[in-house]
């Protein structure tokens, strides 16, 4: 099984560019390198929300573990004074998992606009408390400093940068390697018709829980990473229902073709609002919505399908 | 299919370098040109009131110096001997956002100087970015005292005297003007901001007017809810005859809106620290006869106080945008003149262009003069500035048909805040030494 995944084309065409992305990274200007951060970070929480879409879910509520994971590297810091990388992730990662798991058991009985809502429920009872508690920052957030790396702290972002990379070909790996296995063979069955997946003798809630913690998880990760490389969090910038929003937009603009995709598109997402905002300081919001817009018309299938279309034409010429 | 693995692989690579090397080669400042982004609201509720006649006030200033059109002291053109190229920014989307703009501001667009920022928020999560990044900051707006008095800063700068002022201000004015208070409640924005103007306020009461009550039930609506049906009926609802507000940007003229036609201000008597946008913005359906503040010699005001600078200021801001400069058009000004005055100070004792670390160590401790008044970084190890802080009573002009204040009183900076190194909250629990108005 792990043979076949590494000999997995798209692990292979993954590990290849990131290894790329990772040389490159050493001569990029600071700003690119930010941007790139946030994009490979926050893809992991659309690769969460991709998961669940090819099973016919969308989850308005994401923000609630992306949240979890951004709080818990901050808090972490402010009660035990800890920037450690690694107890940072385990951290995020636990908390978001573990609330993810509870939070299935309710939410692995819905489907479509409702679940949509339910999960949106729960992300705004976080935001909720967040913004009346003045000892979780209440609506100023807290500054993230530095993150240290077995207590040595870098002058640079590049051992974060690289970290990042890291935890990415780990978890499209690990995604693909999930999606490759019977429970992940599910995925589409039960989008399709979840009766026969019954008949065939599986249960359709433990496959939507194993999922929905999944997703968790990586939206956990991810929050984590962006307060990393940000140095901050807020909760309208971490747990907003708007936050969720953005996760399903970059997601649709993404596509749902590739596992890598989320990366792609999470990437084009960081880079245009950075320009819009710089290019149109009054009107940006308009640009990345009309962007959204446009994509959603000429590429209905997001940004994947134009790069897979490029591909294919490529390889008859070839 | 490896063939097409390593090709594509060369490709990316190729791209990726490709996109470097043309971000490496971005050509250089010219070396006689000064960058700063400007930072306020354009989007959003604070857009109206607070950010855009920030950044009019910001690019009304630069251009005139830049021009050398300014009265004197600021008639030398440039900023010592320096044009500056502004660039200006949004503020909105919350203080992550911010701080990854920041980081865009310095990092992308190579700025050499920020000015601006006006929500406490934004403040309190960049000053640690700016200090990472070595670059100099001035906040034009913000209040929170939290920001000098639990750090300290080598790179930012505040050129708006902390919220402390404004409200031992009020509680001194509410001492000299008012009659028959005896208690009291708020309304205030539930951030660094709204908390801290609520409790200095109150403690500044309780060592002013002791015999006034503060109500048990102070109200913290989420900043730009823009609803206050509740808090309203809850204030009117109690015995309190006075009503502190720091509500600034579109919260404080919904709130307004929404209290009038409900009686709100014929029952209450209503201080409003930061509101004095609204004033303007709203006209006649502003109330008349509550107490406002600018949060310093700004805005209405100081629209009727003579002198050169500030009749050249409101001639020249009306003449460019059709309305009076507001509050925060003088708050970005003035921290355009800190940074003019700095860099002339630094060619002055060092006798070249100025750099980084000259016009930091010339701007700490600097005096210098503002558009009605005088400010000096007398705090926060000489980059948290002071200046004096009035409160006024609004009335109609029905000569000019236009808002007006009336009763001014201006109270000096030595009144209203602490001394240097002694922290605000020690400060009002001492009963205020120092302080002799």
């Amino acid at each position: 099984m792990m043979r076949s995944i590494l000999l997995d084309n798209t692990v292979r065409c993954v590990i290849v560019a990131f290894m790329a992305l990772a040389c490159i990274g050493l001569v990029l200007p600071n700003w690119i390198l930010n941007n790139t951060m946030f994009g490979l970070a926050r893809g992991l929480a659309v690769l969460g929300l991709l998961l669940l879409w090819r099973t016919g879910l969308i989850s308005l509520g994401h923000s609630l573990y992306f949240g979890l994971g951004a709080y818990a590297v901050a808090l972490l810091e402010k009660h035990t004074g800890s920037t450690d990388i690694i107890l940072r992730l385990v951290i995020a990662l636990t908390v978001a998992g573990v609330i993810g798991f509870f939070l299935g058991f309710v939410l692995r009985h819905y489907r479509g606009i409702f679940f949509a809502m339910l999960s949106l429920a729960f992300s705004m009872v976080l935001y909720g408390v967040l913004v009346k508690t003045e000892a979780l920052g209440s609506t100023d957030g807290f500054s993230v400093s530095q993150t240290t790396f077995l207590g040595w702290q870098p002058a640079s972002k590049y051992p974060l940068f690289l970290s990042i990379i890291a935890i990415c070909i780990v978890a499209i790996i690990g995604v693909q390697f999930y999606l490759r296995s019977a429970i992940g063979y599910l995925t589409t069955s039960v989008r399709d018709n979840e009766i026969r997946v019954e008949y065939l003798g599986y249960s359709v809630a433990r496959a939507v829980h194993i999922k929905y913690i999944i997703s968790a998880a990586l939206a956990g990760v991810s929050g984590a990473l962006i307060a990393m490389s940000l140095g901050q969090v807020d909760p309208d910038s971490m747990v907003n229902w708007t936050v969720s929003g953005e996760l399903v937009f970059i997601t649709i603009m993404s596509g749902p073709g590739s596992v890598v995709a989320p990366f792609i598109g999470s990437i084009t997402f960081e880079f245009l609002r950075t320009f819009a905002f710089e290019w149109a300081p009054h009107a940006w919001q308009l640009i990345v919505g009309g962007t959204l817009l446009g994509i959603i018309f000429a590429l209905p299938e997001g940004l994947w399908s134009l790069i897979q279309r490029l591909w294919t034409k490529k390889g008859k010429v070839l | 299919m490896n063939k097409l693995v390593f090709k594509n692989s060369l490709k990316m690579l190729t791209v990726g370098a490709f996109v470097s090397l043309s971000a490496l080669a971005s050509p250089p400042l010219a070396a006689d040109s000064f960058k700063v982004a400007v930072v306020s609201f354009l989007t959003g509720p604070a857009a109206g009131p607070f950010g855009v006649p920030g950044r009019n006030g910001a690019e009304l200033v630069i251009d005139a110096i830049n021009a050398g059109s300014m009265p004197a002291p600021y008639e030398s053109a440039g900023f010592g001997g320096l044009q500056l190229e502004a660039i200006f920014a949004d503020e909105s989307g919350g203080n992550a956002k911010q701080v990854a703009e920041y980081r865009n501001l310095v990092e992308k667009q190579e700025v050499d100087a920020v000015l601006g920022y006006i929500s406490s928020g934004s403040c309190m999560s960049v000053a640690p970015v700016a200090e990472e990044l070595q670059t100099l900051t001035i906040m034009s707006v913000c209040g929170t005292p939290r920001l000098f008095e639990d750090s300290d800063w080598n790179y930012t700068f505040r050129t708006q005297a902390h919220a402390v002022g404004d409200s031992v201000a009020a509680a001194l004015y509410i001492r000299d003007q008012l009659d028959d208070v005896k208690k009291y409640n708020g309304i205030n924005q539930n951030y660094a901001w709204g908390q801290d103007s609520w409790k200095f306020f109150d403690i500044a009461m309780q060592q002013l007017i002791p015999e006034t009550q503060a109500a048990d039930n102070p109200q913290f609506p989420k900043l730009f809810s823009g609803q206050y049906g509740t808090e309203i009926s809850t204030i009117l609802l109690d015995d309190s005859d006075l009503v502190h507000s720091s509500f600034w940007d579109g919260d404080i003229e919904a709130l307004v809106l929404q209290a009038s036609v409900r009686g709100f201000f014929d029952k209450k008597k209503f201080i409003s620290v930061a509101g004095a946008s609204a004033v303007d913005n709203l006209g006649k359906r502003f109330p008349a006869g509550t107490v406002i503040g600018t949060r310093g010699e700004f805005g209405i005001l100081v629209r009727e106080q003579e002198g050169e600078l500030n009749e050249w200021f409101i001639n020249a801001y009306r003449e460019r945008y059709g309305v009076y400069p507001l509050e925060s058009s003088y708050q970005y000004a003035q921290s355009v003149l800190a940074l003019k005055a700095s860099m002339d100070k630094s060619v002055a004792d060092n006798g070249t262009t100025p750099e980084k670390d000259q016009i930091i160590s010339a701007m700490t401790g600097l005096n210098f003069t503002s558009l009605a008044g005088d400010v000096s970084f007398a705090l926060g190890e000489g980059h948290q500035a002071v200046h004096p802080v009035g409160y006024g009573i609004t009335a109609w002009n029905d000569e000019k048909d236009e808002p007006t204040v009336v009763d001014v009183k201006v109270y000096p900076a030595h009144c209203i805040l602490p001394p240097p190194g002694q922290l605000s909250e020690d400060w009002l629990a001492a009963g205020m030494p120092g302080s002799d108005c």
